[in-house]
């Protein structure tokens, strides 16, 4: 199956990717101002003290020789400990990057929810007023900075007409997801707009194609013809925008966690920034940049699937 | 050929500006004037407090009504422009003139400068921007300046990534081998010849990198990364009033607004400025 | 005199297409455009009527207007008679029954009149499950026959390839399988081989007739090469500015055209085995469907024109049996130097 084969290729292609990852991440961090021990100890540790702790996790080594170490225990699964909090980074990212992931998820289906039928009202009512409408709100919707359109949706939906709750996560996945609705919709007001911009101008462009005209003179129901014809072909170059936006998408993650104080990795990556917990910072930014990794494979082979034309 | 002075004439001649040009560079241009004259128009001193008013709701005194430190929130919302449109310009000005001119090497030059180039693009593109500006910014250090170096570490990869393939297409064209013939020096063809004519997307992207930049000047300012208090800035002012959100809802509301409108003014312009320079090409 | 309020009864009792009125307007910026007026013409049951005409005289835009394809802002009006039924005026769900199930339609770009992310075979499928009640497996066996019959090879691995992974003239007949799967009894073919190489425009022309015979269908052909006609069509109608100018039998037009267009055509076509002479082309081109010239549309080129072509525009008139031309002057026309 040429979709099978492709599948294996494009894994191939991300090892070298994620080999490059590490090596930035790990000049990266290497190069921030401070060191661990100096973090560990404080401010007014020892210049004997210091050295002495350096020396035990290996600093004073060459770095090609650091570098090796890293490679060796990011293989077994050893991401090192959490200067804060005292745990495994690896038990820290499992606990924390569900929690995102489960949000990012639940706002990109919302968005799809909110922009594939608004792209179609727009594309077929073209410049009339629907359409200014819809484009016009989205086009607001962008303009407005995801922690303001927190603050609001907190304040409106959680705290005053109590339908929702104030932040935090839940136990159950039903719980967890009534939590993470309000910030997964935060998130999903900003990318719905991107993706309906794309997805209204996508799908003018199919909806005067030919094949739509042979499909209609087959005598197909208007259903099939909008789903099977017009919006198969109009979602291929959705679908890449898509993927390019995850980025953006984490971005957004991260401010959304911190509005409503979801225990999720946004805001362990901030937390760890701000306190210099180099071992977080590590793991979660080679365990990012794996996942974006993982992100445009995803897309990539929807897009496969979706258009044969490109897993040849 | 077409050099930089002709390009301007033929673009206006005889042509209607867009309607969301006009509506979007009105929006501009009266943001630029609160924010270069603000004492024009604020009511009250932005730092002024005032015990006698705290948490007040808006009223005719103070229209958009006062903080928790019984600061007018209008004023402070008037002085914010002066913070915000040099957030819009100060950090995009950088990344477009380094990302044109290091994009127009690459597009004219090509070869493993491009494919080099390419590979800095994936990179780039794909990490969420605003976590690396973050991650710089701690490491500098929270303020205006490291969030503008931040963003121009990162942000020049985007125009150069558009100029880059502008030039590439332009440097195939006739009047570029045209320009080969008659000798003239790489330097003189790609920026007297090609660059007038490759620059159009990124002088478009611009426009709405400017609105981004608000956007990520705000939220930093939020985060207490940015501006830092008790300057007058959008971000910093929605936070100053998160807290009070049930009770005095129109500290954070109104700065708000002010992103908004600010944000789509730069938007229609840009699509405004797009439509303009497409009908041309 | 244009009445034709008989309609065509053949022999069997089944009626064909019977086309009356048919005009197609556009709303655009620069004024209303004009593309097919007045449009009348019949088609029996097992005839290939040919529509000739240059590129802008309304043939492909009649024939959409037959299955009503036009968009906004197009307007289609008059009557379209198929099997006791106005299509012009028919609802919609009817409509959706009759594309497909009784009249099909097929392109001259097969590449752009295929979906490119959906198989051949789903294709064809797809046309059956809207019109049929066959089973999935009985759909699919349905495909392959199809697909034998249009001639391509390997058929039951090609029915689940991509419309990219076949050749121009291979598309085309996939396209011709698709559109024939419920055996319709009427195929409007809007220039089918104009984008084809000269070889495969034999092959498939050969196809479309020996299809014809099979399904006993009749054939709408619009194309702008005579070739085509004297080779395929029993009947034909030549349109310019969007209106009819003649009709008649291919033998009888060729023979003796009654229109100073037609006979420009005609005269256009290279001929071998002749001695050498200059090509003769029409002087001038098509007018704008929106600045239509007053009185008859092809008086400014005409060589044959008088005063009053250029006030009256002349009426669709019958001069014989099935024989109709537009022209104050066809008599003259008629009597001068054959062409072929």
């Amino acid at each position: 199956m040429p979709l099978f084969s492709f599948v294996i290729r494009r894994l191939l292609q991300m090892i070298p990717t994620v080999i490059f990852i590490l090596i930035v991440t790990f000049v990266l961090v290497r190069m921030l101002p401070g060191d661990p021990a100096s973090a560990m100890l404080g401010d007014r540790a020892r210049d004997a003290d210091v050295n002495r702790i350096n020396h035990e996790l290996g600093l004073d080594r060459p770095l090609i020789v650091q570098f090796f170490y890293f490679a060796e225990r990011i293989a077994t699964g050893d991401l090192g400990n959490s200067i804060g909090l005292k745990v495994s980074v690896l038990s820290l990212i499992m606990d924390r990057l569900p929690v995102t992931l489960m949000l990012t998820a639940l706002s990109a289906v919302i968005a799809l929810a909110l922009a594939v039928p608004l792209a179609f009202v727009a594309a077929f009512k073209r410049e009339k007023l629907a359409d200014s409408v819809i484009r016009g709100t989205f086009q607001v919707g962008l303009s407005m900075p995801v922690f303001y359109v927190g603050i609001i949706l907190l304040t409106v939906f959680a705290a005053q007409l109590k339908l929702f709750p104030v932040g935090g996560y839940g136990t159950t996945l039903p719980d967890k997801l009534y939590h993470l609705f309000l910030p997964a919709l935060t998130l999903a007001l900003s990318f719905s707009a991107v993706l309906m911009r794309n997805l209204r101008a996508s799908i003018i462009n199919v909806m005067n194609a030919e094949y739509v005209d042979f499909a209609t003179a087959k005598g197909l129901k208007s259903r099939v013809i909008l789903l099977r014809h017009i919006l198969r072909n109009a979602l291929i170059s959705t679908v890449t925008l898509f993927g390019l936006q995850i980025g953006t998408l984490f971005g957004g993650a991260v401010i959304t966690e911190t509005v409503f104080a979801v225990p999720g990795a946004g805001r362990l990556l901030i937390d760890s920034i701000y306190g210099r917990d180099y071992p977080v910072l590590q793991g979660l930014t080679i365990s990012l940049a794996i996942l974006v990794s993982l992100t445009f494979l995803l897309t990539d082979i929807i897009q496969a699937w979706l258009d044969p034309r490109i897993a040849r | 050929m077409i050099s930089l002075a002709t390009t301007t004439r033929t673009v206006l001649r005889g042509r209607k500006l867009p309607r969301s040009l006009i509506g979007g560079g009105l929006i501009l241009v009266i943001s630029l004037v609160m924010a270069i004259w603000p004492t024009l128009f604020a009511p009250y001193d932005p730092n002024l407090f005032d015990y006698n008013a705290l948490l007040a709701p808006p009223s005719w005194d103070h229209p958009f009504g006062t903080d928790s430190f019984g600061r007018d929130v209008l004023s402070r919302v008037i002085h914010a422009y002066t913070i915000d449109m040099q957030i819009a310009i100060f950090a995009t000005v950088g990344p477009f003139v380094i990302g044109t001119l290091v994009g127009a090497f690459i597009g004219y030059v090509g070869g493993f400068w491009e494919a080099l180039f390419g590979r800095l693009v994936d990179a780039t593109v794909t990490f969420p921007f605003l976590v690396l500006v973050i991650a710089i910014v701690s490491v500098l250090g929270p303020g205006l300046g490291n969030m503008y170096v931040a963003v121009g570490i990162v942000g020049w990869v985007f125009y150069a990534r558009l100029v880059a393939s502008e030039i590439k297409v332009q440097k195939r064209l006739d009047y570029a081998d045209a320009g080969r013939v008659m000798g003239y020096t790489p330097m003189r063809i790609v920026f007297r010849h090609l660059l007038p004519n490759a620059i159009t997307p990124a002088i478009v992207y611009w426009m709405t990198d400017m609105a981004l930049a608000i956007l990520l000047g705000s939220s930093l300012g939020y985060l207490g990364l940015g501006a830092q208090p008790p300057a007058a800035e959008w971000g910093v002012q929605i936070a100053d009033g998160k807290n009070f959100m049930n009770t005095a809802w129109w500290i954070s509301v109104f700065p708000g607004v002010a992103i908004v409108l600010t944000g789509l003014g730069f938007s229609l312009a840009g699509d405004g400025v797009a439509e303009l320079l497409r009908v041309r090409r | 005199m244009t009445s034709s309020t008989a309609q065509t009864t053949m022999s069997d009792g089944t009626k064909g297409l019977v086309v009356r009125g048919l005009t197609t307007t556009f709303d655009t910026t620069r004024g209303l455009a004009i593309a097919a007026a007045d449009v009348d013409f019949d088609v029996a049951p097992g005839e290939v009527v040919g529509l000739v005409g240059e590129s802008g005289s309304g043939k492909s835009v009649t024939l959409r207007s037959i299955m009503r394809l036009i968009r906004e802002p197009g307007k289609v009006s008059g009557r379209v008679e198929w099997g006791g039924r106005d299509l012009v005026a028919m609802p919609a769900e009817e409509l959706r029954k009759v594309r497909g199930g009784e009249i099909a339609m097929i392109f001259q770009e097969p590449m752009t009149a295929l979906n490119p992310v959906l198989p051949i075979g789903a294709q064809i499928e797809e046309n059956l499950k809207a019109h049929t009640a066959l089973t999935g497996s009985q759909r699919r066996a349905r495909a392959l026959e199809l697909m034998n019959i249009v001639g391509i090879p390997a058929a039951e691995r090609r029915l689940d390839e991509y419309p990219h992974q076949f050749s121009g003239g291979m598309r085309q007949r996939a396209m011709i399988a698709i559109a024939l799967a419920c055996s319709p009894k009427l195929l409007l073919a809007d220039e089918p081989t104009t984008a084809l190489d000269v070889t495969i425009q034999d092959q498939i022309l050969k196809l479309l007739l020996d299809l014809r015979d099979r399904l006993a269908m009749s054939v709408v052909l619009v194309t702008h090469d005579l070739g085509v006609v004297a080779a395929t069509c029993d009947r034909m109608a030549v349109m310019y500015a969007g209106r009819i100018v003649e009709t008649g039998t291919v033998a009888e037009v060729f023979a003796r055209p009654h229109h100073p267009y037609t006979r420009g055509l005609l005269g256009s076509v290279p001929r071998s085995g002749h001695s050498r002479t200059m090509l003769q082309s029409i002087d001038g081109t098509p007018p704008s469907l929106t600045a239509l010239p007053q009185g008859c549309a092809f008086h400014p080129r005409c060589s044959f024109a008088t005063e009053i072509c250029r006030t009256d525009r002349p009426p669709l008139d019958l001069i014989g049996a099935g024989r109709r031309v537009a022209c104050h002057h066809h008599e003259e026309v008629a009597a001068a130097e054959p062409i072929l």
